[in-house]
């Protein structure tokens, strides 16, 4: 059973500010969903290849070129932030 | 003019023929929504002035004598996490509560190239987690069945759409059964296509390997329609994939091979379920298909195997909803507020139990020191998962099944508990771990309420299980 100071733990490291009573549903739901998914520690996985990805895809390249004519889809997206400056997203101080 | 007797092509040659006008079938269905949509709560946009305009230009083109396709004219809605450019788009979230989508998502694009006219966008659970629409944001909407149960979910909005003639057609998007199971509760036909048949770009993305774009409609026939004009490979999205020409040609029923898993007739069923589904298999039967026991022996693993990657995925998707690229953000006017405190409290505020529940449990599964236990174990099951099914259709041309274990649920029953709520999509996971292409139609009711058979393809042999599902449709 995960501990409070776990599920806090795993809510800061998601960025997800939880109240006390939050904690303490979660902890309990969450408690639920591990129990069952340790059902697959019954099946023999050895000499299995994992799959990341249902059919088998290859790497995409392509050239990392700007496209042209951005600045409208430019403004369209700084239009949709919070906070901008200059046009640049503004965000709190990181460095003191 | 019947609204719940329109499909494609009765519009379409409606359209021809001059018996009515787009814009007259437009707002036809405009009017539909104003009278029903009170009741029935599947849509959260209404987009009346976009639609009417997409539809003068139809009559425009048809008046000069321009070549139509086949969907032109036709009214649809779209579930609210693929974006309409200039719309709304919410995902039935809090923190995308003033989202305007920037741009069109690669399916939008092809649709109103088409001509498809865009009724609005449908109610959802949040981010598309959850089977009942109760995880919306907003308001759960209704199943036009009943209106004291659920439409299914996620994409419970575009079904229960479908189901009360609020659209013709509607697109989902399924990642565990969000187009399959919804498609059930309400008595319509859902696709989920093989994976990287669709385009996935400007679908939010939920868990990315699962995720596929799919069509809710009231016929096979509507589906496939609509499947042909969406799928194709998109330089947009890297994963799709141009489906490779199968010439199935005509299909011999005498000849059709039909796989029924022994593990997916098992205890907890509802027996009235059960009872319709064998029917169904039966009538196929006795129509001169053979139909043979299979096993799916690691079936069993694939709900837990399920809530292991998708929400590992999901917690890496929703990691971009911050309070600082766009939606909803809680700023502290404090001068010593930190950077922290923005993510902790726009995330903890803007995200619903459900999201925030996945998202905990994905960040515990990927932390470091339980990776290997969970998620490349989970990794190793879904290999076995899809060798099952790679067996079966060594010998088999379709797998048929229950969609959904119940017919639709009362609103409220299920959301105490989630380990319930994620128990109603059994049947359908799987077949999103292996990236098969499925289909959902209506095989019969149970005390007034839809149940439907689920068709399991090959891979990119969406056109085979098409032809199997009209031969149900025509014997129904």
């Amino acid at each position: 059973m995960l501990s409070k100071e776990e599920v806090q733990h795993i809510a800061k490291l998601a960025r997800i500010n939880l109240t006390e009573e939050e904690t303490g549903k979660f902890q309990e739901q969450l408690a639920l969903i591990l129990d069952y998914i340790e059902k697959l520690k019954e099946v023999d996985v050895s000499n299995v290849e994992p799959a990341s990805h249902a059919v088998k895809v290859e790497n995409v390249l392509r050239k990392d070129k700007a496209a042209e004519n951005q600045e409208n889809e430019n403004k369209k997206l700084q239009d949709l932030a919070p906070k901008t400056k200059d046009g640049f997203l503004k965000v709190k101080q990181i460095l003191k | 003019m019947k609204i719940e007797e329109l499909t494609i092509k009765k519009i379409n040659t409606g359209l021809l023929k001059k018996e009515f006008s787009a814009v007259e079938i437009c707002k036809a269905y405009l009017t539909q929504i104003k009278k029903r949509d009170k009741e029935i709560s599947a849509f959260l946009t209404v987009s009346e002035e976009m639609a009417l305009s997409l539809a003068k230009k139809v009559d425009e083109q048809i008046s000069e004598k321009k070549e139509i396709s086949m969907i032109s004219g036709i009214p649809a809605a779209i579930k609210d996490n693929i974006l309409v450019e200039g719309l709304k788009c919410t995902a039935s979230s809090k923190i995308l509560e003033n989202y305007t989508a920037p741009y069109d998502a690669t399916v939008i694009k092809k649709l109103k190239n088409q001509g498809v006219v865009i009724l609005g966008k449908t109610n959802m659970d949040e981010f598309a987690m959850g089977s009942s629409t109760e995880n919306s944001a907003y308001f759960t909407t209704k199943n036009p069945h009943d209106l004291k149960r659920v439409p299914g979910g996620s994409s419970g909005g575009s079904a229960a759409a479908v189901a009360g003639n609020l659209c013709v057609f509607a697109l989902g998007s399924d990642t565990g059964g969000s187009i399959r199971q919804p498609a059930s509760f309400c008595g319509v036909v859902g696709l989920k296509p093989t994976y990287g048949a669709v385009s996935r770009y400007g679908l939010m993305a939920f868990a990315s390997s699962l995720d596929q774009i799919g069509p809710l409609a009231k016929t096979v026939d509507d589906c496939q329609i609509v499947f042909e004009e969406i799928s194709g490979k998109d330089k947009m999205d890297s994963t799709s994939l141009e489906i490779p020409k199968v010439e199935s040609g005509n299909l011999e029923i005498g000849k059709l091979k039909l796989g029924v898993p022994k593990e997916y007739f098992v205890k907890g069923m509802d027996a009235k379920v059960e009872k319709i589904i064998k029917e169904a298999i039966k009538k196929y039967e006795e129509m001169g298909a053979r139909v043979e026991e299979i096993s799916l022996p690691n079936a069993e693993y694939a709900l837990a195997c399920y809530y292991i990657i998708a929400p590992a995925e999901a917690s890496a998707n929703l990691a971009r909803y911050d309070g600082i690229k766009y939606g909803y953000s809680v700023a502290d006017e404090n001068e010593n507020a930190n950077l922290l405190d923005v993510y902790l409290k726009s995330r903890g505020g803007g995200f619903g139990d459900e999201v925030r529940r996945r998202i905990m449990l994905g960040t515990y599964t990927l932390s470091s020191g339980y990776y290997d236990a969970y998620y490349l174990r989970a990794q190793k099951v879904r290999t076995l998962i899809k060798n099952d099914f790679e067996k079966a259709f060594k010998s088999v041309d379709a797998i048929l099944t229950p969609v959904s274990p119940t017919p639709a649920f009362k609103i409220g029953e299920k959301t105490k508990d989630p380990l319930t709520m994620y128990l109603s999509d059994i049947f359908t996971i799987s077949i999103n771990l292996a990236g098969l292409p499925a289909i959902s139609l209506p095989a019969g009711k149970v005390d007034g309420l839809p149940v439907g058979l689920q068709i399991i393809g090959n891979y990119f042999e969406e056109e085979k299980i098409f032809k199997i599902g009209k031969i149900l449709e025509k014997n129904a």
